[in-house]
Order: structure tokens, then sequence, then C-alpha cells
């Protein structure tokens, strides 16, 4: 049986882990590589780091840490933040990243999506994607927007559309983050995560909102989602991912 | 000593490092004379018919045959264990080592209209006895990332199965001193160290 999975997102901030409410106001809680190396140990399926800083000082991710997590990880791991081109994924592959995650630039080079497959494969190029609440319009009938820039920036896209788009082109797994849910820790976006997890034929990790185990399993069941990301929760609320998995598995949600 | 064969097919610094953890120094080689002996272990990610053309071209589909032949242990895994079949569906049909009589065919979604594709994720394993599994659980868990599956024709080769997408497949086959995972064991936590440690201690026999 297929289980679902529980990621542990870590952001790097000048090779320091940190975490933000709504994008803003960074505290630092750590190493990254030690901290993925405890999760990795207290049962997480998966990890994704965003290097949040790499964009805006227009360099690829901090490769030096990629190649110290593929060491120290023996599960799969995916890195984000700073991606140009096919040449950052490539460099990001071989240091030992099993997916890289595209933001920003796929939408404003969607074709990358399509290029880092073909060079690749689909199951490396995870489509990440933050999404924001908006009124229902023509040109946004789900009700939710694509934002881009670390959520600063609108694009005027729908985010349902994008989704699927992006898939076409050449996404294998979308990471789906709710801006107005993330660090509120008040419950993943339901209903944006259901609608883009029944509408693409490859997996969707939830993101933005978990506060409790009982978000997670929510966004498992009536989201739909195929994973769900985790912040805070684990690096200062004080869970542990081997207690979230086991509130998991009492509410009947396979897990490993 | 195990070699890895690096054909073109996707990166192995994972398994590599994997290997690593549990203090061996792999080599690999990218053509089939740099082969110095000892276990060998046959990865891959990418489409059937690229990594066919680069077997070949590096000499790694004789390297191949004269290993099984001689009873050296050897492990696929993924994109590996799919050439070690017959002939695989994928690329308009690709001719495989044959090493193992099946075939490789590709998910079907209207079996399972919900189920995503790529296969992606952790699932559970059902195997059979073997030197292999050693001290694993029944029902553990290993990380998958694959579209396509391969089915032996004879069964005995199906060491351990995995349900998904309406299929029972095949997700470790093996036959004399070859064995090889659908999952990734390099990807896979414990169990998949577990299972990698086993295949550096295992001599090629079946029982």
């Amino acid at each position: 049986m297929l289980l679902k999975r529980l990621i542990v997102c870590l952001d790097v901030r000048n090779g320091r882990v940190t975490k933000g409410v709504k994008f803003k106001g960074n505290v630092d809680v750590g190493d990254p590589v030690e901290m993925a190396a405890q999760y990795c140990k207290d049962g997480a399926d998966e990890l994704v780091f965003y290097d949040i800083t790499a964009s805006a000082e227009h360099r690829c991710c901090d490769l030096d840490m990629v190649a110290r997590a593929a060491r120290a990880l023996s599960v799969p791991f995916t890195v984000g933040g700073g991606i140009r081109g096919v040449e950052d994924m490539r460099a990001a592959l071989l240091a030992g990243a099993d997916k890289v995650s595209l933001n920003s630039l796929a939408v404003e080079s969607p074709e990358i999506l399509t290029e880092g497959a073909k060079a690749f494969g689909r199951q490396c190029v995870v489509l990440g994607m933050d999404a924001k609440r908006v009124p229902v319009s023509a040109a946004i009938p789900s009700g939710y927007e694509v934002v881009i820039r670390g959520g600063r920036q609108p694009t005027g896209r729908d985010a349902l559309a994008w989704a699927k788009e992006a898939v076409a082109r050449g996404a294998g797994e979308i990471c789906l983050n709710a801006i107005d849910t993330d660090g509120v820790r008040e419950g993943y976006e339901l209903p944006i995560t259901r609608m883009v997890s029944e509408a693409v034929s490859v997996p969707v990790i939830a993101s933005g909102g978990a506060g409790t185990p009982q978000h997670l399993v929510d966004v498992l069941t009536e989201g739909r989602a195929d994973a769900a990301l985790v912040a805070s929760m684990v690096h200062t609320m004080g869970y542990t991912c081997g207690g979230i998995k086991q509130a998991l598995r009492d509410a009947g949600i396979p897990m490993r | 000593m195990i070699t890895i064969l690096d054909y073109g097919a996707g990166n192995l610094t994972s398994v590599r490092l994997a290997f690593e953890r549990l203090g061996e120094q792999p080599e690999i080689i990218t053509d089939a004379a740099q082969y110095k002996g000892g276990r060998i272990l046959f990865p891959g990610v990418g489409s059937a018919a690229s990594g066919m053309a680069g077997v070949q071209a590096r000499g790694f589909d004789q390297l191949l045959r004269n290993a099984v032949a001689q009873g050296t242990p050897v492990m696929g895994i993924c994109l590996g264990m799919q050439l070690l079949l017959g002939v695989s569906a994928e690329d308009g049909g690709t001719q495989g080592l044959n090493l193992i009589a099946g075939d490789c065919r590709e998910f079907d979604r209207t079996k399972q209209p919900d189920a995503k594709i790529p296969h992606m994720g952790w699932n559970t394993l059902r195997y059979t006895a073997h030197p292999l599994f050693e001290g694993l659980k029944q029902d553990a868990a290993f990380y998958f990332v694959h579209s396509y599956f391969v089915t032996p024709e004879n069964p005995a080769h199906v060491l351990g199965v995995t349900d998904y997408c309406g299929e029972s497949f095949a997700a470790v086959v093996g036959s004399g001193s070859l064995f090889a995972t659908q999952f990734h064991p390099e990807r896979s936590g414990e169990a998949g160290a577990l299972l990698l440690r086993n295949f550096l201690n295992w001599e090629g026999a079946c029982s």
C-alpha cells in the first residue's frame, strides 16, 4: 500500500535554518544538515531544503550544504531556491539532491519544467507553488492566485490552471504552499489542496499551516494530499516526527 | 569490493554515498574494461532506450552476462532492474538484457484513476525467502519512483511484490546471483541500508 509522507522543510538563510511567519520575521533555529539528520532518524520520510536568500543574491542554492546533506541522509530530499536554469539543476542533482524545486523561475520561464524533465526525468522536477486566496474572477476562477518572489509578487494567474499547465510541461510533483496559512499554525488550506490534487496526475505535497497532527490528518484525507510538509511544528513547537506519525497512524492514515 | 556501473543513466551520487555510509568505497566504472572483479551494482534512472544504448556502448551487457554466468553477485536498482528483463514497452519497445525472461510495461491509470503516476513515495513490500531479506520485517516500506513495472515470466523469479495502481507488481526479482529492486534502497532509510548491507555480505547463492 502506498503510504502518506511526512516531509520536513528547512528554510536556510546564510547557512542556518530559519522559520518565518508569512515569509517575514525569520528566527534562527539551527544547522540544516544536523537538524535534517535528526529528523531522518526520527522518521521523516523526506526533507526539503529551501535556500531562501539564494534568489535575491543571484546565486544557486548552497551546493556544499547539498553535498553534506546527501552524505548524511538515507531518505530522499529536495532542494530549492536560486535555481536559474538546467545547469543549476544538474549541479544540485550531482551534489546529491533527489529533486529540485522550481518556483518563480517556472512561472517566468515555464520551459524550464520541460527542459528539466527531459534532461533528468520528471521525477526530479518539483513545482513549488505559492497560492494566495483572492476573490473568484474570470481570470482566477479557482479563487487562488499564484504569487512569486517569496509571496511578494502577484502574477494574475490562476493557481489551479498553473498546476495543470506545469504538470503538462513536465513537473513530476507539486509542492503547494498556501500563503494565507503559512506560519499561522491553524491548519492547511484544504480547498486549493484538494482542487489541485484531484486535478493533476502527479503527487501533491501540502504546505503551509500545520500546527497540530490533526491538521495533517485533515489535509491527507479531506485535502487529498499525498504528503504533508511541516516546519515549525518540529523546529520550534516541540513535536517530533515520530510522534506526529504515530498520531497519523492512530487516525488510520498509513505511514511508514 | 563493489563496482557501480555508470552508463549515463542518472547520477550515482546517492548510491555511492549509501555504500560509503556502510563503510565501503565503491569503484565507479564507465567502461567494462575498467572492471577489476567483485560484486556489481547496476543502478539507473531514466528511459529504457537511452539506458540500454548506454549499457551496450560501454560493454556492460557482456559484463553482466559474464557476471551472472559466473555467479558473481549483481544487484539492479530501478531502471537497472527493468533492463535485466526481456522487452520494455517504454520508448516504443526496447529490447533489454533478457537475463530474466519477462517484460516491462507502464501502470494503467484506467485500473485506478486516482493513482498518481509516477508511483512516487514509500510503499510496502511482501517478500519471499531470500538471503538478502535477512532481518527485514514483512511489509517494510521502501522508496519508489517509477512509471513502469516488470513482470517476470517465471513466478519463481518474483522475490517481492508491492501493490499499486491496481497491480501487485514485482518490486524485487532475482535468479541465481542476480537480485534487483524496483525501489531505491539507497533512499529507503534503515530498511534500504539493511538490504545493501546484506548484499555486501551475500555470496550469490539463493539459500
